[in-house]
């Protein structure tokens, strides 16, 4: 297990009465990339923010390495930040912009050239040393503010939706070339973003934040696959949920009666009693869909095909009026594979690839992330 | 942080920069002569001033001058503004530059290059003259000021009109002249006040045949202490402010 | 298309007017006056030939090369002292809450709407012998004589200031308030305090801004010859009054030329200066 660099314990912070960050506990290992993941105004931000020391939280302990950098200034911490509008001085050369921080350590002139140079190499941008921010594309800007970041050799670098200001493909090529980056330097990034599509590529692990209160935590599959609620399940990938009641309990399994099927599931980490409302999630490629003259699953009508390369999407209205996403993938050997729109079909799943999660009452949102 | 220290510097300033006005105005109801003692409320400055015949007439001149300088000034600024934004054509940037440097040159090289134009074309010096130099240094303020609202016009919408059957002039007169209206007017106004204020052109373009206020009011200055002049000041003031709430108040409801 | 709206006479009629109106009073009245600059004084027709560079040589002459010291030190002091107070003023300015910053910014304009003329008798009313300062401070016993403050190079500098205060601050706010936070915060968090930030990145951002304000109080402060008129009395004088003097009363037209033109030249400077600062921050010349 890597040692812990930097600790948050009982972090809150409120702008005018409202709460953003509420009493936040979370540990940063050594070397890690972890993401901080939640809709806007989430805290995600405010908690970067906190870190970089351009604000003050109302309570709590920040430490790094076993020293509390709490009451430190921005430019005294050990760690810096990569903006989101990147930030870089309009008025200074890529060369320049890079040397600010060393310049600021009162450096050697030696030093200064020779780490620049290797950075800039690192980003490979070598041959625009001598350009102002305005001479570049927003993809070597972006990486210009990294390279002023990390030459000044943080323990942590702190990256504010680094990425969300390019186009798609921009984006995926500089997703490879963070994770290249990270690897290479062996720091722990801090990575904010709202795409979790980013966040489960990139992280080794992954924070997702709601109102200022940390959702769940954890490996992107562990996000994924086994969500701690039904925000997470919601935010992090599509999500069909089916609601269901606890029928009987045994000692590894729960009895549920789900769209009116009566299903032994096995039995979830939460405390259920029988008469329980639960949720049952099962991801798009989860969802079996079958001919109509099997008895197997419930019925429904193909509403929606999207063909989407890889994989085939199909929209399935139950008759209860519930719409479940299916996602199979090509199986050119398999002469049922096309449905079309309006036909009659089954809809199933294998037993064991549900993940049972506590309703929460709450209606489900218009449209998911 | 400590915000209080900003903010006490701005007042400390704003403070600064309204307390000679404020005396001005103050002074010009007091019924003594003197500039620093209190002798009761009296309008007899006033008085005094609408009683003086030669400012009156000044005052009615510069009405006049200011009328015209900006009514002229907006129509010639407004379709220059308007031809910089549609138009390509050769010497564009030397317009431009021409405009930008009438607005930041100071006023006396105006005066000077004016002065010598009008004696060598042999054009009296009176009411023409002001008012071809007035023009001149009003012009850039309201082609700023249109071009400012055109830049967020979208040209799109005249092809929609066009498009839903409206004919060149109907497009021009129902779309695009209420589109620049109020910036037509916030120009006008600020023309007719800059006209209405200047001293350093007309001191060198005006001839005896058409005395205006500034010159009139800086003849009084110039020596000793004149309570008319207050009185003349808190008009002038009252005057001005009003100008510029009616030029904000256009422009704010437009932006809306 | 727009163009279309008004056909091609409307548009060849339009810069017609425009170009004849510039052409005609503005480029050529100061070809004019270069022109004049290099002409010979003549006591009937003002003007005569030959050409020549007296009227520059006489510049220099030591007499006036003493008012131009005297007025281009006032419009020196005048604007440093702008700067000094417009900087922080329109930094603090820029940091109000947005709701307040309309209002504040309509009180900064209001004088520039205002008649300046007034303005500079306003400041001579506090400033008088029998003014309100003298009385104030007599009455309340700082002074036994009234403080000689009219009629001083003082009194010239603050109604310079008082004038043109609006138009340091004015420039300011704007770069001011197009300076992103981000690099401010990029800049403490590269390890620079606040001195270093100021410095290397606050400064470097504002100096178009400063350049402008520069621009537009200098040359009026070395332009406003009724505010030395005024205030000065007859030992103060600026360069405006000079070239005033020149044309309306002594009516040696080539020197008062010459004195313009220099006027003229200082603006080329600024002007060029400014482009430069905003062309080096990346945006498009001015």
């Amino acid at each position: 297990m890597t040692k812990t660099l930097l600790s948050i314990r009982g972090v809150a912070k409120a702008y005018q009465g409202r709460t953003v960050l509420d009493a936040l506990d979370l540990d940063i290992l050594d070397g890690e990339f972890l993401t901080l993941l939640g809709p806007s105004g989430c805290g995600k931000t405010t908690l970067l923010r906190l870190l970089g020391g351009f604000e003050q939280p109302d309570q709590g302990e920040i430490t790094l390495a076993g020293e509390s950098i709490t009451a430190l200034p921005p430019e005294r911490r050990p760690l810096n930040t990569v903006f989101q509008h990147y930030a870089l001085f309009p008025h200074m050369t890529v060369f320049d912009n890079v040397a600010y921080g060393l310049r600021m350590e009162k450096r050697p002139r030696d030093e200064i050239r020779q780490r620049v140079t290797e950075v800039l190499t690192l980003v490979q941008l070598q041959d625009f040393a001598t350009r102002k921010p305005h001479q570049l594309s927003g993809g070597q800007q972006q990486r210009v503010a990294i390279a002023r970041a990390v030459v000044k050799r943080p323990r942590l670098l702190l990256l504010d939706e680094p990425l969300s200001a390019l186009d798609y493909k921009l984006r995926r090529s500089m997703q490879i070339e963070l994770k290249r980056l990270q690897r290479e330097l062996g720091i722990a990034f801090v990575f904010v973003t709202h795409d979790q599509e980013e966040a489960l590529s990139m992280s080794d692990r992954v924070v997702v934040l709601k109102d200022g209160v940390i959702q769940q935590m954890g490996t992107p599959r562990e996000l994924y696959e086994r969500p701690a609620n039904l925000f997470t399940a919601r935010f992090i990938g599509e999500a069909n949920l089916f609601p269901g009641r606890v029928t009987g309990l045994e000692a590894h399994h729960l009895m549920v009666e789900v769209l009116g099927l009566p299903r032994r599931l096995r039995r979830p980490a939460f405390a259920v009693s029988a008469g329980d409302a639960i949720q049952v999630l099962l991801r798009p490629e989860d969802i079996r869909v079958l001919e109509p003259s099997r008895d197997a699953g419930i019925p429904g009508v193909v509403i929606e095909r999207n063909y989407k390369g890889s994989t085939l999407d199909s929209l399935i209205e139950l008759e209860s009026g519930q719409q479940v996403l299916a996602s199979e993938f090509f199986d050119e050997d398999d002469p049922t594979f096309d449905y079309s729109l309006g036909e009659r079909v089954r809809v199933s799943w294998v037993d064991g690839w549900e993940w049972v999660l506590p309703d929460d009452g709450k209606p489900v949102p218009e449209e998911g992330a | 942080m400590t915000r209080w220290l900003p903010r006490t510097y701005l007042a400390l300033v704003y403070l600064l920069l309204y307390i000679p006005i404020l005396v001005l105005v103050v002074f010009s109801f007091n019924d003594a002569r003197t500039a620093y003692r209190w002798g009761g409320f009296s309008l007899r400055w006033y008085e005094a001033l609408f009683n003086n015949q030669a400012m009156v007439q000044a005052m009615w001149n510069s009405l006049w001058l200011a009328l015209a300088a900006a009514t002229v000034s907006t129509l010639i600024g407004a379709l220059t503004a308007l031809a910089l934004h549609r138009y390509r054509f050769r010497g564009k940037p030397m317009l431009q530059g021409m405009l930008f440097v009438v607005m930041m040159s100071p006023e006396i090289v105006l005066a000077v290059s004016l002065l010598a134009l009008f004696l060598m074309v042999g054009l009296q010096l009176g009411f023409v003259s002001l008012l071809l130099a007035h023009v001149t240094f009003c012009l850039p303020f309201v082609v700023i000021t249109v071009s400012a609202r055109l830049r967020g016009f979208d040209n799109r919408l005249l092809e929609a009109a066009r498009d839903l059957g409206a004919s060149e002039f109907t497009v021009v007169r129902t779309v695009l002249v209420p589109v620049i209206m109020p910036a037509l007017l916030a120009g006008w106004l600020l023309g007719f006040t800059l006209s209405l204020d200047d001293v350093v052109v007309s001191t060198f373009v005006s001839g005896p045949s058409y005395e205006i206020l500034p010159l009139r009011i800086y003849s009084m200055v110039r020596v000793g202490l004149r309570p008319e002049v207050n009185a003349l000041g808190t008009l002038l003031l009252v005057f001005s402010l009003t100008m510029l709430l009616l030029s904000q108040w256009i422009l704010m409801r437009s932006n809306r | 298309m727009f163009g279309q709206a008004f056909r091609q006479p409307f548009k060849n009629a339009v810069l017609l007017l425009v170009w004849v109106w510039l052409l005609a009073l503005v480029l050529v009245p100061n070809v004019l006056v270069v022109g004049t600059s290099l002409l010979t004084r003549d006591p009937v027709d003002f003007l005569t030939l030959p050409f020549t560079l007296e009227n520059y040589q006489r510049l220099m002459d030591p007499l006036y090369v003493q008012v131009f010291l005297h007025s281009l030190y006032m419009a020196a002091v005048t604007t440093v002292l702008c700067l000094l107070i417009g900087y922080p003023f329109a930094w603090a300015l820029a940091g109000v809450d947005k709701r307040w910053q309309t209002l504040l910014i309509f009180l900064l304009i209001v004088p520039f709407w205002t008649n300046s003329l007034v303005r500079t008798y306003a400041i001579k009313m506090l400033l008088a012998g029998n003014g309100l300062i003298n009385s104030g401070l007599q009455s309340l016993g700082v002074i036994d004589q009234p403080l000689e403050l009219l009629y001083t190079e003082t009194a010239v500098i603050i109604g310079l200031v008082y004038l043109l205060l609006p138009f340091m601050i004015l420039p300011l706010y704007a770069v001011f308030e197009d300076l992103k936070k981000e690099l401010v915060m990029a800049s403490h968090d590269l390890g620079a305090g606040r001195l270093p930030t100021f410095l290397h990145v606050i400064v470097p951002l504002t100096l178009p801004g400063v350049i402008a304000g520069v621009l537009l109080v200098f040359l009026p402060a070395m332009g406003m010859f009724y505010v030395a008129d005024v205030l000065g009395g007859a030992r103060n004088l600026l360069v405006g009054n000079v070239i005033k003097n020149q044309f309306l009363d002594a009516r040696d037209w080539p020197f008062g030329a010459a004195a313009s033109v220099l006027l003229t030249l200082a603006m080329a400077f600024l002007l060029l200066a400014h482009r430069f600062s905003r062309r080096r921050l990346g945006e498009e010349g001015a």
